[in-house]
């Protein structure tokens, strides 16, 4: 049960992470590889700001914006020097490596014994509710530091994705999905296409790195690897919400991204609890992606082919 | 009202590639006035409208548009002031967003877009009542995604768009070409019945010359990069397809004489 619990705790912190990526993917139709920098960016500032003693609310909005600022250069690259738009992530991501380490000064910083986002939402629930060191759920007593640790993510997640939802359907949000939707036709409706990619890569990996700092704050460290497969993790999310609720409508888009990301996190508890090698987790991860991109193409293809034969029956 | 002075555009400059696409180019066009363009392929038509909407920026020379020099502005920032349509039925709304989204999109043509809701109630009756004008019964599916609609009823959307603000300067670029001949009407129909309501001053590309003829107050003809004729009101008028055609063969065998003279003289003295 505790197992499960932590996983859908690190599936809810990743779905923020899958929603960057969503911006990225879906709305500009290009998975941005800066992510995987921004989210170590994310909780790299999160950890060195709590060891100096900053409050952890404000750390966590100062690592939201530094992801930002990550994200705004990957878009003045793209956009500005006119960099093939991977070269451009590609560039921001190794050059984010090197800055990690100068904002944790080492390659991993603790933060066990530090108070956290989390744990003083622990003590506000606990002043609350006044709730026992362990919750009988379901038959299973669980922890209730887990609980409030899933109670305070689930809670960040939904408020990210409804102000998410309801920016993109304001007047400069949809300008934002005609950006990825229709580049030459927003531009003759007076929108600078250019400004639009710099801000949504901004938004994009602004929530990737609030989403690493929110990781770092629960699993307590931060590690200059843990970005090492993070886009194709987001990917594999966006594309099973996709799946699972099959529907373009953006709500269901990101409700299902959201879903999608704890569905991959359980999955991935369960082949690990069967005693799939860890080591073997993102070659898995990437054949899933590759299987799902591809998969409609086969599809497509085994469908003209019967169509050909019944024709050529005829 | 639109004052194009000297422009020129030259692409590949300085290699064996290096076409003049403008050269030279003058060209006043009055407020309200509607002006065809027609030209063979090559003649810089297209490229006269292009630089009008700021996909290219001409090598020298000025556009000022109502008073205001726009020769060195982006296309977004144009956008303030020129309606577009594309040729390309697909090229002016975006397919995954709803008909609705994409006039709101439109209707805030040349103004700031902020964090206010692009869709209102209020608004969505408006948007209702002029789309029934189209008479395509598209009124009824304003939450559909616009990519499912018939290159038909995206052009006549797309035309809907570039006017819904009141634009200084239509540009509409072979906007029929892509369409069946009964589509193509439609359409025309309705770009003439705007463009009036509107007084429009337009700038229209075409390959029809019956298009030409039917439409406007002011036919001009491009050839190699220049403005080869021009006629406006009395003239344009008594103006046939035949006489246009007859225009276009007498530019061809010019044509052919030079480059024949060309190669007389390259056998003779090479």
């Amino acid at each position: 049960m505790t197992l499960l619990i932590g996983s859908f705790t690190i599936g809810l912190i990743l779905a923020i992470l899958a929603l960057g990526i969503f911006i990225s993917f879906k709305i500009f139709n290009s998975a941005d590889i800066t992510a995987e920098g921004s989210v170590t960016f994310g909780a790299a500032i999160a950890a060195a700001l709590i060891v100096a003693g900053v409050s952890p609310l404000l750390a966590t909005l100062i690592a939201f914006l530094g992801g930002m600022a990550a994200g705004a250069v990957t878009g003045i690259l793209q956009t500005k020097f006119k960099i093939n738009s991977l070269l451009a992530g590609i560039l921001v991501m190794t050059a984010l490596y090197s800055v990690n380490l100068h904002v944790m000064g080492k390659s991993n910083v603790p933060l066990l014994t530090e108070t956290s986002l989390i744990t003083y939402f622990e003590k506000m629930l606990g002043s609350i509710f006044r709730m026992p060191a362990e919750l009988n759920i379901a038959g299973w007593m669980v922890p209730s530091k887990d609980i409030s640790a899933l109670v305070c993510i689930f809670t960040i997640v939904l408020i990210t994705g409804i102000l998410l939802y309801l920016f993109f359907k304001t007047n400069i949000g949809t300008a934002m999905r005609a950006t990825g939707n229709n580049a030459q036709m927003i531009r003759a409706l007076g929108v600078s296409t250019n400004g639009m990619i710099v801000f949504g890569l901004a938004l994009s990996n602004g929530l990737i790195a609030l989403s690493g700092a929110l990781l770092a704050q629960y699993q307590g460290f931060a590690d200059v690897q843990m970005g090492i497969g993070m886009l194709v993790w987001g990917l594999a999310s966006v594309i099973i919400g996709e799946a699972l609720l099959n529907d373009k409508s953006l709500g269901f888009l990101i409700t299902g991204t959201i879903m999608g990301s704890v569905v991959f996190r359980l999955l991935v508890a369960i082949a690990l609890r069967w005693g799939m090698n860890p080591n073997d987790l993102k070659l898995i991860t990437a054949l899933f992606v590759f299987i799902a991109l591809t998969l409609p193409y086969i599809l497509g293809k085994i469908k003209m082919k019967k169509a050909k034969a019944q024709t050529s029956l005829k | 009202m639109l004052e194009i002075k000297n422009i020129s555009i030259t692409f590949n400059p300085n290699t064996p590639n290096e076409v003049k696409a403008l050269d030279d180019v003058s060209l006043t066009i009055d407020e309200g006035s509607f002006v065809t363009v027609l030209g063979t392929n090559g003649s810089g038509k297209s490229t006269l409208l292009n630089a009008l909407a700021g996909n290219f920026i001409p090598d020298k020379g000025s556009i000022v548009l109502d008073g205001t020099d726009i020769t060195r502005w982006h296309e977004h920032q144009r956008a303030k002031y020129i309606g577009r349509v594309f040729q390309n039925p697909f090229s002016g709304t975006a397919p995954d967003m709803s008909i609705a989204e994409n006039i709101s999109l439109a209707s805030r043509r040349g103004l700031g877009r902020g964090l206010g809701w692009a869709l209102h109630v209020r608004t969505l009756s408006q948007y209702r009542e002029k789309i029934k004008s189209l008479n395509m019964g598209l009124e009824e599916r304003l939450d559909n995604p616009i990519g499912k609609l018939s290159g038909g009823q995206r052009q006549a959307l797309t035309l809907l768009m570039a006017t819904w603000r009141k634009p200084k300067l239509l540009l509409l670029d072979e906007h029929t070409a892509a369409l069946d001949p009964k589509t193509a009407n439609k359409v025309i129909q309705l770009t003439e019945e705007i463009i009036q309501r509107d007084r429009l001053t337009t700038l229209m590309v075409t390959h029809s010359m019956q298009q030409a003829v039917n439409l406007g107050n002011r036919i001009i003809m491009m050839h190699n990069g220049k403005i080869a004729y021009d006629f406006e009101a009395e003239e344009k008028k008594r103006l046939k397809v035949n006489d246009l055609l007859s225009l276009f063969d007498e530019i061809r065998r010019k044509e052919q004489m030079d480059s024949s003279i060309a190669e007389m003289l390259q056998s003779n003295y090479v």
